[in-house]
């Protein structure tokens, strides 16, 4: 014990105080590093914003605001509008949509309700699959395999019932070729099932058990329990799943490609074979020449960006509100 | 009918309805899976890893140079993101529980993760490719790069928060710096959840096809040089399947039931491995 002079613990002392103080270096280099890389998802982010911005300049500055309601794309004459786009753009999302939520409602009802409890587990999952198939897959599929039976048996026995009616009449007419708005919008609406539908589960799995045995307690239904007391718990979180779906259809690119039929034109008929923004963008990126049309469709990608970004937002919003901050 | 029988009708409807809905589901998957397996069995051969892509009109051929370059993208892109999105993932759940910059973060990251990838390629495209002059594999392993970060990032930080602020103040109180607790301690608790989340983002990044539409291009030849457009398997499939030779149409076929079986058995095997470490 006397071995210890002074000298000696005042170098413990010292080498201590240095291990402190590197530490605190390191420890400052890791918190700027970790900080940093969360900056590059906000930059890559605010980035694409700009670089599409720039780079579509020219096409706003020779358009204007009327390249955004403009019926016209003509690659010789470099004449450029992007609704015929906006417009296939929206109504096959709108389409995939209306066939993809009661059906995703359905799915959620079934796994959160009705189904046993082991094979909740298999079904959930291979709804989740469907998620992960890529996106070429399904595009293959349509094109090769969905898209001529559609034609053969679909197309006609849905002009056949629906052709004659008022109003919505001429949206089934025209030649069956298979290829068409529809077609997108089903492969759409196949595509986005999976994400409405495991956000339903999940908003519906949050109703506490308390308040559904109380209904069931009063006698209700299972049907009667899930809309009157799961649906009213969930309206904000389901409403979010409807949203986060729109968002995937409106950006999806390859499947709708696929079987769009990519003609730059706005019809009645949603047989005809149209276009959508992020299809437009796939066909004609990789040819397009420098100039006028690059800028037209680095402005229909900005389009499409801002569009899907409002949309994803509101949708996220309405998650958290509804799930908390764990999320989705 | 009176009100009971009309209510039990009512429940039988709707349930049946659902089930209906699920089996719509079901279907789709088994149809999408089945054809792809019977069209891409018998497209696949030794000549699919052994040959390069045919010229238009030739006979025969296969995809090696694609498999080959869709392998190297991958592998760079995941190279880039894993770092970057756990080191993110870190922040945001270790030094950013509260802060303004880390709540703007996470909703930009969730934005992100279901951003359409298209316009990720566009955005490399302006940013590489249009400066740099020329399409490269470099440029596509960014694109997909800046895909997989968010899924990284997210399921990171969600791992993190699982583990409990004790076990972090046990090792403060020893007297670990900081950082040494985030690797060492919170990072290590949750490690088959990050690997988890490294491999989701691999099985997302693995078909996309957009993104590389106009980064990576795509390139007859056998090619190892990123700096040039490299072949690979999503837009060698996108050009084939839409092309009017027989022979191109067999090789999509089997590209994507390749494409198909790698993203899905990752999902798979992720799921499953991530289960058992869970209990």
């Amino acid at each position: 014990m006397n071995t210890l002079t002074n000298a000696d613990t005042d170098e413990v002392a010292q080498s201590h105080a240095s291990q402190v103080a590197r530490f605190k270096r390191q420890d400052k280099a890791f918190h700027l590093l970790t900080l940093s890389l969360a900056f590059l998802v906000l930059a890559a982010l605010v980035g694409t914003l700009v670089a599409l911005a720039i780079q579509a300049m020219p096409a706003f500055e020779q358009f204007g605001t009327a390249f955004l309601w403009t019926n016209v794309w003509s690659v010789p004459d470099e004449e450029f509008g992007a609704l015929a786009a906006i417009y296939g753009t929206i109504i096959t999302s709108t389409i995939a949509l209306i066939l993809a939520v009661p059906i995703s409602f359905g799915i959620a009802v079934f796994l959160t309700e009705t189904c046993p409890a082991w094979l909740r587990r298999p079904l959930g999952t291979a709804i989740e699959l469907l998620a992960g198939v890529p996106s070429i897959v399904y595009g293959i599929w349509g094109l090769f395999i969905f898209a001529p039976l559609f034609a053969e048996y679909a197309q006609p026995a849905l002009n056949g019932l629906l052709g004659d009616l008022p109003v919505i009449g001429p949206w089934f007419t025209g030649p069956p070729i298979g290829l068409g708005i529809l077609t997108a919008s089903i492969i759409l609406a196949l595509m986005v099932i999976p994400f409405i539908a495991s956000v339903m589960r999940d908003v519906f799995e949050t109703v506490p058990d308390v308040l559904k045995e109380s209904a069931y307690g009063l006698g209700c239904t299972t049907w009667e329990v899930v809309r009157n007391v799961v649906l009213p718990y969930t309206r904000v979180g389901v409403i979010g799943g409807i949203m986060l779906g729109l968002g995937r259809a409106l950006g999806e690119t390859m499947a709708v490609t696929f079987v769009i039929g990519n003609a730059n034109r706005i019809v009645g008929s949603l047989f005809s074979p149209g276009t959508s923004i992020a299809s437009t963008l796939a066909n004609e990126f990789g040819e397009a020449e420098p100039g006028l049309h690059i800028a037209s469709l680095f402005a229909l990608g900005l389009v499409l960006f801002i569009l899907t970004f409002i949309v994803l937002a509101i949708s996220r919003w309405l998650i958290r509100r509804n799930i908390g901050a764990d999320g989705v | 009918m009176n009100l009971y029988t009309r209510r039990i009708w009512k429940n039988r409807i709707g349930l049946t309805l659902s089930m209906l809905a699920m089996s719509i589901g079901l279907i789709a998957l088994m149809w999408i899976l089945w054809t792809l397996f019977f069209r891409g069995f018998s497209a696949l051969s030794w000549d699919l890893f052994t040959q390069d892509t045919p010229a238009p009109g030739s006979e025969g051929g296969g995809l090696r140079n694609a498999i080959v370059g869709s392998g190297l993208i991958l592998l760079v892109s995941t190279l880039i993101s894993t770092p970057v999105g756990i080191l993110a993932g870190i922040y945001l759940a270790e030094y950013g529980k509260v802060s303004r910059f880390a709540s703007m973060t996470r909703f930009v990251t969730d934005i992100m993760l279901s951003a359409p990838s298209i316009v990720i390629g566009l955005f490399v495209y302006a940013l590489f490719v249009a400066t740099l002059g020329g399409f490269s594999g470099w440029s596509g392993s960014v694109a997909l790069a800046l895909i997989a970060i968010p899924v990284v990032v997210r399921t990171t930080e969600n791992m993190l928060k699982l583990v409990p602020t004790s076990l972090r103040e046990a090792a403060f109180s020893l007297g670990a710096p900081r950082w040494k607790v985030s690797l060492s301690v919170s990072l290590r608790a949750v490690q088959a959840g990050v690997v988890t989340g490294v491999l989701l983002a691999v099985a997302r990044v693995t078909g996309e096809t957009a993104p590389l539409l106009f980064t990576a291009l795509n390139n007859q030849f056998f090619s190892t040089d990123m700096s040039q457009p490299m072949g690979n398997l999503p837009v060698v499939i996108y050009q084939f399947a839409m092309s009017p030779y027989e022979n191109w149409i067999d090789l999509a076929w089997a590209g994507a039931l390749l494409i198909a079986l790698v993203v899905l058995g990752l999902n798979v095997f992720a799921r499953i491995a991530f289960r058992k470490k869970g209990q």
